[in-house]
């Protein structure tokens, strides 16, 4: 595979990986890096291309274990603060003010999400792929990936509702 | 829109039962600016989920041409150039080439000394059986 073939084929999605990658890193910086390495990685290993059923659904999965790898020795390299233990009026107050624009409350509601349902969500609602492919890139059953959808949906409407009800909207 | 199919498209969706075409019918349905009063809190949802799908990489991905080198061939040479290190170290030098000859050449030196100084202690022998000839013919007392 020649490299002008190679980005032709890749060009189409790799914007949907770095989404993917920026959902569940947050940072532009980190989500690009991690587009980055997993293009590379499927580059190094073009001559497997073929064997691929799908190439998308391929550098999808490999994007989504790339994230989830990063985040786990993230979580082991570094203390995490407990939050839990104190309320901070003043960020709370902030996040109601930022909150009122619609985005950035969505966003907020997003980040909140478990990873797998973050995922999910991204995948079908953002990406708008279909429940055999999001089932393949995920290594799920279709009815799991339905379940956890609806599940997915349903906490980003009760966030909804409740800011809704203090007057967001 | 028929708001009685939008509802029940709604319903669908938060069972997670729509298909991507009626997904596409609610988004274009919340993307009004005219949306029911009992359903205005979901349209921050189906804003966002368009708005993101938007978003693009600023950086330009590349291959960078020979960032990934095959590290094969690296331990092949790395093997070789040990063993060749290894032969050379072990071979002994010009120096001591030199110095083993001369010791060589000097040991034979000696042993052609030796075998002449031989030479002379055989001529020795002669002159005693000379001496003892004549002690038998000339009586020791004439002397």
């Amino acid at each position: 595979m020649k490299q002008a073939e190679f980005l032709h084929t890749v060009m189409p999605f790799k914007d949907k990986l770095f989404r993917l990658a920026k959902r569940l890193l947050v940072s532009t910086e980190e989500a690009e890096d991690a587009m980055q390495e997993v293009l590379l990685k499927l580059w190094a290993n073009k001559s497997k291309i073929g064997t691929y059923r799908s190439v998308e659904a391929f550098a999808v999965t490999a994007t989504k274990n790339y994230c989830l790898d990063r985040l786990r020795s993230k979580q082991a390299g570094n203390l995490k603060l407990v939050h839990s233990n104190y309320t901070d009026e003043n960020i709370s107050l902030q996040r109601e003010i930022e909150a009122r624009d619609s985005v950035s409350l969505m966003q907020e509601i997003m980040e909140s999400l478990p990873e797998q349902q973050k995922i999910i969500l991204q995948l079908r609602d953002v990406e708008q792929y279909e429940f055999e492919e999001i089932s393949e890139m995920l290594d799920m059953n279709p009815t799991a990936v339905r379940v956890a959808l609806s599940r997915a949906r349903k906490t980003v409407r009760e966030e909804l509702i409740k800011k809704h009800n203090y007057g967001v909207g | 829109m028929e708001l009685a199919r939008i509802e029940k498209l709604v319903e669908k969706y938060f069972e997670g039962t729509t298909t991507t075409a009626e997904e596409k019918e609610l988004r274009a349905y919340f993307s009004q600016d005219e949306v029911a009063p009992h359903l205005v809190a979901y349209r921050p949802m189906f804003r966002y989920f368009s708005e993101a799908r938007k978003e693009k990489s600023e950086k330009e991905f590349r291959i960078k041409p020979g960032k990934r080198r095959n590290y094969a061939w690296l331990s092949v040479a790395a093997t070789v150039a040990i063993a060749v290190g290894i032969w050379f170290s072990s071979r002994p030098s010009a120096e001591e080439k030199e110095a083993l000859l001369a010791y060589q050449e000097t040991v034979e030196a000696l042993y052609m000394i030796g075998e002449n100084l031989n030479k002379g202690t055989d001529k020795i022998e002669y002159l005693n059986e000379f001496e003892e000839t004549k002690n038998k013919i000339l009586p020791v007392e004439n002397r």
